[in-house]
């Protein structure tokens, strides 16, 4: 449906607390590199989408502050926002603009300086990313609080242990020890997370992503454009998109994300993917990792895993190299960082690079089906956007 | 926060009662009340009193807690099955040691909280162990 889109330039900025830049300082790191790794100039660019989720940041018009400072003043532009997949809404709409014929070439960007306000005021603003009044108003449920019970429930039915929760932080902070862009590059031992302290039980501090400050952008073009620029594009298959309850109370069941299971569904389908086996179709994967728990029930919401046995995926570690799918090889939102509406361009920017085979050594995945797959959630499975990225072109 | 009298005051009914609104075309109950029936399109719903046991479907102890909530810290956080109806609210007289999936437990009005500029204490509905109710006990089906 509609015409083929391409991401032909990319652009990443350290993650971590930035204080050394403002917003449109930050931003524009990533949108610098994304524009010269794509070879454009500033004038062909027909679209400029901002995602952006704010609140904790100085800025309130934060797409304007940033176009103005990249040089884009006057093009067309605006925000898109749906929490913490904000990042992946905005690729969306920038995609479905190209698809349409409305642009030939889009610049995507996400910035996020959470570190502009004291850690409550975020915990109290994510907080409300829920149903307000009805669960954080009333009892101070917090975030981590709302991954929190689906740990428990996972947990207490299929037999889980905080061990196999620290087991994911493990793994992600060690690929990103080889990831120079992320907030903690540097390794962890199970011990280390067993013994870190309680922020929600059964999530215990190294259970949970940080509070982060980074941009992440891509250019995308329409095949026409697309081909003319590069040799190696990285083609957009397939996305899926689904929208959960607010109120966490009117879901019936607390063991998987629905709305992660049907935007896979939708994804699969459109890319001809076998949704009894993914896996078999992927080279690599980047989940949505705020909370450990939230990558094991992505395996099983993926179809990486059966049904209850998610957590056997990183207890037997097959979603290292060489098992069945490596999973957030550059430290994930856990280690590499979580600005909100960079996270999910910061996976598109990573599966790229993860495609054409130029990430650093040792946390580089064999490329054998030229495909990859980025699972980004908004809250607590408010939002979910599933996306197939591919070497060959996509059927039309 | 809320800081304003007649907010709070809206809310005062809600916050004591287990109210819900039950669809009388398709008899689904939903928690909180609500206005129309996103199942089957009615507007014609009626407030019901929920019983006040259930079973504790999930529990999280909550120690990072913001805004007025913070002395209180910490808190433990329930999610409560009660015949299909969920509810996500606050367990208290246990400790988190005692708890398991699966327990019956009971709503009881509790003291929330106590906004630190104007005062104002706000009770609501908190959730206890059901005395001698062991993990997968029966449930109570009557209205309280
Ligand atoms: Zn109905």
């Amino acid at each position: 449906m509609g015409r083929r889109v391409a991401i032909v330039g990319t652009g990443h900025s350290k993650f971590g607390v930035r204080n050394d830049v403002n917003i449109a300082e930050l931003a524009y790191e990533a949108i610098s590199k994304a524009i010269s790794s794509a070879g454009i100039e500033k004038k062909e660019i027909d679209l400029v989408v901002t995602g952006y989720v704010g609140g904790w940041s100085s800025e309130g018009l934060a797409p304007v502050v940033v176009m103005e400072y990249a040089g884009l003043t006057g093009k067309p532009g605006y925000r898109i926002e749906a929490a913490c997949a904000t990042g992946s809404a905005a690729i969306k709409t920038a995609h479905d603009a190209i698809a349409s014929g409305e642009a030939d070439i889009a610049l995507v960007v996400g910035v996020e300086k959470m570190n502009e306000s004291p850690t409550p005021t975020v915990v109290e603003f994510i907080g409300r990313a829920g149903n307000y009044f009805w669960e954080f108003e009333n009892f101070g449920l917090t975030f981590p609080g709302y991954y929190a019970l689906y740990a428990t429930a996972y947990m207490g039915k299929y037999g889980a242990t905080e061990e196999d929760l620290c087991r994911v932080a493990v793994k992600n902070h060690y690929y990103a020890s080889m990831n120079p862009k992320a907030q903690f590059p540097r390794a962890i031992t199970l011990e280390q997370c067993m013994k870190s302290r309680y922020i929600a039980w059964p999530l215990k501090l190294f259970d949970c992503s940080p509070i982060t400050d980074g941009a992440a952008a891509v250019v995308l073009a329409s095949e026409e454009v697309a081909q003319k620029l590069t040799d190696s594009p990285v083609w957009i298959e397939s996305i899926g998109v689904s929208v959960g309850t607010s109120n966490l109370s009117k879901r019936d069941q607390f063991t998987s994300l629905n709305a992660a299971t049907l935007a896979a569904k939708m994804a699969y389908k459109k890319a001809g993917i076998d949704p009894e086996n993914p896996a078999k179709y992927l080279d690599v994967a980047e989940v949505h990792d705020c909370f450990t728990i939230a990558e094991i029930l992505a395996y099983e919401d993926l179809g990486f895993a059966k049904r209850r046995e998610g957590y056997k995926l990183i207890r037997e570690e097959q979603t290292y190299i060489g098992g069945l799918i490596p999973v957030n090889l550059s430290g994930g939102l856990k280690a590499k960082g979580h600005p909100l509406a960079a996270t999910g361009i910061s996976m598109a920017v990573e599966l790229t690079n993860q495609l054409l085979g130029k990430v650093e050594k040792g946390r580089q995945a064999d490329i054998k089906n030229g495909r990859a797959l980025a699972h980004n959630i908004g809250g607590t499975g408010h939002y979910a956007y599933v996306t197939i990225y591919s070497l060959s072109k996509p059927r039309a | 926060m809320t800081r304003s009298l007649p907010v709070w005051w809206r809310r005062r009914i809600p916050r004591y009662r287990l109210i819900g609104a039950r669809c009388k075309e398709c008899g689904k109950i939903h928690y909180p009340p609500r206005t129309s029936c996103p199942y089957c399109g009615s507007n014609s719903l009626e407030e019901v009193q929920l019983p006040r046991r259930g079973i504790l479907e999930s529990y999280s102890v909550i120690y990072s807690v913001p805004g007025d909530n913070r002395l209180n810290a910490p808190i433990i956080v329930g999610l409560v099955n009660i015949n299909g109806v969920r509810i996500v609210a606050e367990l208290t007289d246990v400790l988190p040691g005692e708890l398991s999936t699966g327990l019956e437990v009971e709503a009881v009005v509790r003291k929330i909280s106590e906004t630190s500029d104007t005062g104002i204490i706000t009770y609501g509905v908190k959730f206890r162990p059901v005395l001698g109710a062991g993990s997968g006990a029966g449930q109570d089906t009557g209205e309280a």
